[in-house]
């Protein structure tokens, strides 16, 4: 067991599965000679040459294209794309093309390839740079879209994605690729797709997120815990398909939620989780669900705008202590 | 305004700003088919005749609303479907647009499952998931229609990667039409396919109007094999409506594209004589236009220089006819009385990997059943 930053993670992983699989390649802007913009790609090019790694133009929309037709004909294009704002270019490749050859052409040739790209504000990059968009491609029949929050998931799960015959949006987070966790050696272990992870157990509320919103609400958990209070953690590490039991389980065992989301809140991801809370547990709870989201503005520049526009542990713990009050536990 | 039903060459074949060919494209048509095979141009004859008359029988069936959704036609660009399809290898690949009946028959597609495919059937090339525009066969390698213009051109280009990283010596040919060239992926897919020295040839085909757009009030620079140049591709334009000069020209492309590992340009110049689907009534043609297009049916040219060169004979013309007849007449009673998808299917073409917790509810389901 190794303590190892997400992003040695995975690098990790993309080595080993190159190696495993002569058929996995990388195309990405400046994943080569640059080794990679937050630097997953370091050594790489060196270690498998220009055949494997390439390099490509600023096009999103053709070497997206080009990584779902070499999938087409059995290659497994790993692709970057350096953030999940320039996805938007190639949205048409992603949603039109990777979603649907599967479906439309009867089963006959599957797209087994897999989309990694960072997103996520905190880094004062402005409005165009600190988006999370997955619910776009959340939404989506015939894609797959993880969201791993620690070191071990992110290899796990690539390994998953990068072993899996659909096309697979693996999302990253710009907050999270510095931070560390326990990895096994020599580990093989190929997460299961659409499985959520109880990562803490509680009784006194579900606590739901995904990414770095699955970090937060852990630390969320631990600070309520010196106060007495039990939380459950739900990480969801896949939004589609999505782990709606796994979720509905928990409320229905603690009688109420907060879900915490990197997203904006009308129409997001959480508005989901709620629904299907609501349909699946509507008689156990005890207070109304609660949403803690990005303020709906496009991000702004200046840093205390930008961290008042994102949820944090204080924001959460508040809508925590809310949710709980109004289920009758005095607390806070 | 452009003359658009005119053909550049006055019908006889053309092709501009190649180098060299592998097979000398002539400039008399005539003297063309005189060094051809009897069997070969009477197998090219019959070919366009099937997809003349099996298009005639689409259209028919779909004013029958036997076939749903879009239609687009090949009616019209018979020459450079054969053409085209005759100068790729088995071992090559295809990607065309949305108008692509005749080029999964051409490839090689049983037009039982084209027509069975049409009627949205189980036994259609793709189960009735696609329809019209949704052509596929892994076995002929045809790869695919494609609904949104210019969306099959990254994906071929990624094709063409494909066999290229693998030491392959198949070819991918891209098909497409005029208004394709004016849209992002155009651009980024031939500079990709020239940076990586990739095995495809991207086919436009100039019928001169993007839907009702004429290619002059879209393209800046309307003779689209030039477009190739900022991409250092280099470029062709044939007469489209001649089969033998499309044939020549897209057999020297994918030779070289083959031999020499690089992405070649191919633009033929064409008509289609219906409106750009089923339901367009063409109204941005002059009537000269459509006259003019009549008078150069592509089918009834060659035709008649076959019968002019002592080729096709009365009876052999009657034996293809009744033949071709009979196979489309066979093709849509096969669709006619093929099986609806089942229901109970339609859940199994979402992912290839099966996974966990996917949802398989159907519109009025709970998501929660108790």
């Amino acid at each position: 067991m190794s303590v190892i930053t997400y992003r040695q993670a995975l690098r990790d992983t993309l080595r080993a599965e190159m190696h495993r699989d002569e058929n996995v390649l990388l195309l990405g802007e400046e994943i080569g000679v640059f080794e990679g913009s937050y630097k997953i790609t370091e050594g790489l090019l060196k270690e498998f040459g220009e055949r494997r790694v390439r390099d490509t133009p600023i096009a999103e929309e053709g070497f997206v294209g080009a990584a779902i037709g070499a999938a087409m004909l059995g290659l497994r294009p790993v692709v970057e794309l350096m953030t999940i704002n320039f996805s938007l270019i190639a949205i048409d490749q992603i949603v039109n093309h990777a979603a649907k050859i599967y479906g439309m052409f009867g089963g006959q040739t599957s797209v087994p390839m897999v989309i990694r790209t960072p997103g996520g504000g905190g880094q004062q990059l402005g409005a165009t740079h600190s988006q999370n968009i997955e619910l776009f491609y959340s939404f989506i029949p015939g894609l797959k879209v993880l969201a791993p929050s620690t070191p071990a998931e992110a290899a796990s799960m690539l390994r998953a994605a990068i072993r899996d015959d659909d096309p697979v949006l693996f999302l990253e987070n710009l907050g999270l690729y510095n931070t560390k966790g326990e990895v096994p050696d020599d580990d093989d272990t190929v997460a299961e797709i659409g499985r959520a992870a109880v990562t803490r157990e509680g009784t006194d509320i579900t606590l739901i997120g995904y990414s770095r919103m699955a970090m937060v609400t852990g630390q969320v958990a631990e600070r309520l815990a010196e106060e007495g209070i039990s939380c459950e953690v739900v990480d969801l590490r896949s939004l589609r398909p999505l782990d709606r039991e796994t979720i509905v389980e928990s409320v229905r065992k603690t009688g109420s939620a907060v879900i915490a989301e990197d997203d904006w809140l009308t129409y997001g991801i959480g508005a989901e989780i709620a629904a299907s809370i609501q349909e699946g547990a509507f008689d156990y709870l005890d207070a109304p669900v609660r949403r803690v989201a990005m303020a709906e503005v496009p991000m702004p520049y200046a840093k205390p705008l930008e961290t008042a526009a994102l949820p944090s542990v204080e924001s959460i713990t508040t809508a925590v202590k809310e949710t709980l009050n109004a289920v009758g536990r005095r607390v806070g | 305004m452009a003359d658009t039903a005119k053909p550049k060459g006055g019908g006889t074949a053309r092709t501009t700003g190649g180098r060299r060919r592998s097979r000398k494209a002539s400039t008399d048509a005539a003297s063309t088919i005189a060094d051809e095979q009897p069997k070969v141009l009477l197998d090219y004859y019959r070919q366009m005749l099937l997809i003349r008359r099996f298009e005639e029988r689409t259209g028919q069936a779909y004013t029958q609303a036997r076939i749903g959704g879009y239609c687009h036609l090949n009616l019209g660009e018979e020459a450079t479907v054969v053409g085209l399809m005759t100068a790729l290898q088995e071992r090559d690949y295809l990607f065309t647009n949305y108008r692509d009946h005749g080029y999964a028959i051409g490839k090689g597609m049983s037009p039982r499952r084209v027509m069975a495919e049409l009627y949205g059937r189980a036994t259609g090339v793709s189960k009735g998931w696609g329809g019209s525009m949704h052509m596929y066969d892994t076995e002929t390698r045809m790869l695919g229609g494609y609904g949104i213009v210019g969306g099959q051109l990254p994906l071929a280009t990624g094709a063409a990667l494909a066999v290229s990283y693998r030491g392959g010596d198949e070819v991918v040919m891209c098909q497409m039409g005029d208004g394709t060239t004016n849209i992002g992926a155009w651009h980024e897919s031939l500079n990709i396919a020239a940076l990586w020295n990739l095995p495809i040839v991207f086919v436009v085909i100039n019928n001169f109007t993007g839907m009702g757009t004429t290619v002059e009030k879209s393209s800046a620079e309307p003779e689209l094999y030039k477009r190739g140049s900022a991409f250092r591709i280099e470029g062709v334009r044939v007469d489209g409506r001649d089969v033998l000069a499309v044939r020549d020209a897209a057999t020297d492309m994918v030779e070289r594209a083959r031999a020499e590992q690089r992405p070649f340009l191919l633009e033929a110049t064409s008509y289609r004589m219906k409106g750009h689907s089923v339901v367009d009534p063409a109204k941005y043609r002059t009537k000269e236009q459509a006259e003019e297009a009549k008078a150069n049916d592509p089918v009834l040219a060659f035709e008649s220089q076959l019968e002019e060169a002592g080729v096709l004979t009365e009876e052999i013309k009657k034996e293809i006819a009744e033949s071709v007849r009979a196979e489309v007449t066979d093709a849509a009673d096969f669709a006619e009385n093929s099986p609806h998808p089942e229901v109970s299917t339609l859940f199994d073409y979402t992912y290839a990997t099966p996974v966990a917790n996917e949802s398989r509810r159907m519109p009025a389901d709970p998501v929660f059943a108790e």
